[in-house]
């Protein structure tokens, strides 16, 4: 940057700069400020879209119970399936990146690395698939033994749904589905804790895992809640893997296992919009924009913590 | 901290530390010989009673790590057996991680290679109840819609990448930085929603064209494209954009001809992994594409049939004798599996092949 450090504003046009140059300036500033643009587009066209559906009349709207009445149930089933989701898969996804970072072979480490990615690049649809041709009856007997075992639970009360296509399979498909992207950021951070920290560590006589609950569990720990916020928010807005596999019949339940679930805001969408008309499609864009503001709110957390520990790191 | 590093030796271990600084530790081979039994002894069990192998498998697991724990204990003492029990519940993750897409890749082969056949990739579905039918017009659909979102996406993010790399400083800057951060994790069906708002806006509402569902697709695309142009551009070495400037190359030109051939490699990785991400996006182009069952190439003129889109339908609507469909939806599935680690593969070999040559 030594020879741009000279052009101390170049968005002001200063005489000797040539025509090529301010044209090609100016594309890659309006390239820029597009992705802004775009950006605000998707909220304005969203809120505009939304309106009707905000000052309809409460009968109007599907359902008969107003905007809130709708979406409330689906904005519960949409958390419910994403915070089960991070329940399974942040624990999984740290013991992942430990496992490539420390405990594999080192000529390994790295193919198995892509391996984890690999699960990244299956599309949401053919996880749906899986998860309703393959997982969801394998998990039925589970259910059942739940059932028999904790059913004094809430969670667990049952009757167990006979095709398995329950909340819980929808939280554990998404937990899949967001494993590479919480092990890849675990994994990033892990693979910067100072050597010194470590090498330290194991020269005290600390066994490997003392080692890693010492030096790289408090160094990586913001990291990894990073990571698993991101994680959250892809959880929040996946769309198609929930439509397959949630038995959808609406209303608030912490019921985890029988066939009777709310839906998710995304699933809903994809589920009743080609078939919608009218105000029914504003409610349906609006239910998306809540989607939205929740995700956005999340991801932008997400991106706060990460930052943060960023900053922190180059100060030690 | 130091405390707990050297307690354990001093107190539970100090009988054995009596002669010299020789540990009791078990053999390489004890673990694995004790995972071996736990399976013996485990797969016996479920082979008096009724035999399913995933009980068994998990049997063997607990009995395992739990007679690994009890024996590393015994000889080697707490801190050891703790270390040897971590060891084994990180990489029973790491094997629990591996069964989802073992069996994901095995179902869908084996399921999707029923259609695989020739009718498959050369008819639509006109006409088509029951058996036969295929997917020509769905895979046209996607080579062209996702044609559209490169043509789209390419130009806006590389530009954005060379200015926020090349140009850009302050306050537009970081907000750019932060909103393609934030782009990055839009919902796709919100961005689905987002290209028919804005051309329900102007073509009145139920409209469906192949053009929205490239716009909806950018939207995802764009934010990858710049991020992962944004990495490549930086690395390009500094000396070499001033060694440019001091031939008197105009800045424009210092980028086109030095800066980005240098960074091709990367930017090629970049935007193959970009088009990998979104070929396989679904919920986006239900809501704006829609479906057809007939061949429509033209992404200006109405409903346009896109592949995951089609096995969506073929699986959640497959009509009367539902295992046509339902095997057409699989195939469908293996199709986009295989584009999609296919375009994965190309974008390694990009990077491997045309990488720079610099000497290292």
């Amino acid at each position: 940057m030594t020879a741009t450090r000279t052009q101390s504003e170049p968005g002001t046009s200063r005489p000797p700069r040539r025509l090529g140059d301010r044209v090609f300036a100016g594309t890659a500033r309006g390239a820029g400020i597009a992705i802004l643009v775009i950006l605000a587009g998707v909220a304005a066209f969203l809120v505009a879209e939304a309106i009707p559906a905000l000052t309809a009349p409460a009968e109007e709207v599907p359902g008969g119970r107003g905007l809130v009445g709708y979406i409330a149930p689906l904005i519960f089933g949409t958390l419910l399936a994403a915070i089960i989701a991070l329940i399974v898969a942040t624990p999984l996804a740290v013991a992942i990146a430990l496992f490539i970072t420390h405990y594999a072979p080192r000529r390994l480490a790295q193919g198995l690395g892509y391996v984890v990615d690999l699960l990244a690049a299956i599309p949401s649809i053919v996880y749906g698939f899986w998860g309703i041709t393959w997982l969801a009856p394998r998990l039925v007997p589970f259910y059942r033994w739940l059932e028999d075992n904790l059913g004094f639970i809430p969670l667990f009360a049952g009757p167990t749904s006979a095709t398995g296509r329950t909340m819980m399979t929808a939280g554990l498909v998404l937990a899949i589905m967001i494993l590479p992207i919480v092990s890849a950021i675990s994994r990033e951070v892990f693979l910067q804790v100072p050597t010194l920290h470590t090498e330290a560590a194991l020269a005290l006589g600390a066994t490997r895992w003392e080692m890693i609950r010492m030096a790289v569990i408090p160094y990586g720990k913001s990291g990894v809640i990073g990571g698993s916020m991101l994680g959250l928010g892809r959880a929040l807005g996946e769309t198609l893997a929930v439509t397959l596999v949630l038995s959808v019949s609406g209303g608030i339940t912490f019921n985890l296992i029988s066939s009777g679930n709310p839906a998710t805001i995304a699933a809903n969408i994809a589920l009743q919009f080609p078939e919608s008309t009218g105000i029914a499609v504003n409610t349906l864009i609006a239910s998306g924009l809540a989607l939205f503001v929740i995700t956005l709110a999340v991801n932008m957390l997400a991106r706060w913590i990460v930052n943060r520990r960023a900053d922190f790191s180059g100060a030690n | 901290m130091s405390t707990q590093l050297t307690r354990p030796p001093a107190g539970a271990r100090a009988a054995e530390d009596g002669n010299g600084r020789s540990e009791r530790r078990l053999p390489t081979w004890v673990p694995w010989a004790v995972f071996g039994a736990a399976a013996a002894i485990a797969f016996g069990i479920e082979a008096l009673t009724d035999f399913t192998v995933v009980l068994a498998v998990i049997y063997t697991i607990v009995l395992g790590v739990v007679a690994n724990y009890a024996l590393s204990r015994s000889v080697e003492g707490r801190r050891r057996a703790t270390d040897r029990l971590v060891t084994s519940v990180v990489t029973c993750a790491f094997a629990i991680a591996m069964v989802p897409l073992v069996s994901l890749v095995w179902e869908v082969v084996s399921r999707g290679a029923r259609r695989l056949d020739g009718e498959f990739f050369n008819s639509s579905l006109v006409g088509i109840i029951g058996e036969g039918g295929g997917a020509y017009h769905a895979i046209m659909g996607t080579l062209i819609i996702t044609l559209l979102t490169t043509l789209i996406s390419v130009p806006i993010g590389l530009m954005t990448a060379i200015y926020l790399v090349e140009y850009a400083r302050g306050r537009l800057k970081r907000s750019i930085t932060f909103f393609v951060d934030v782009m990055t994790g839009i919902p796709s069906i919100v961005a689905g929603l987002f290209a028919y708002a804005l051309f329900a806006l102007f073509f009145g509402p139920g409209v469906r064209l192949g053009i929205m569902g490239a716009v909806a697709l950018s939207v995802l695309m764009i934010p990858v494209v710049v991020r992962s142009a944004e990495e490549v551009l930086k690395l390009v070495p500094n000396e070499l954009r001033e060694a440019s400037y001091a031939l008197g190359v105009p800045k424009w030109r210092t980028i086109v001809k030095v800066v980005i051939p240098t960074a091709i490699a990367g930017l090629g990785t970049g935007v193959t992994l970009a088009i990998a991400r979104v070929v396989g996006e679904t919920a986006p182009l239900l809501v704006t594409v829609g479906i057809t069952n007939a061949t429509n190439v033209d992404p200006f003129d109405g409903r346009m049939a896109t592949l995951p889109v089609y096995a969506y339908y073929q699986l959640t609507q497959p009509g009367v004798p539902p295992e046509n469909a339902i095997d057409r939806a699989w195939t469908a599935a293996l199709l986009l599996i295989a584009l999609v680690m296919g375009l994965n593969v190309v974008a390694r070999l990009i990077s491997r092949f045309f990488a720079p040559k610099t000497g290292r």
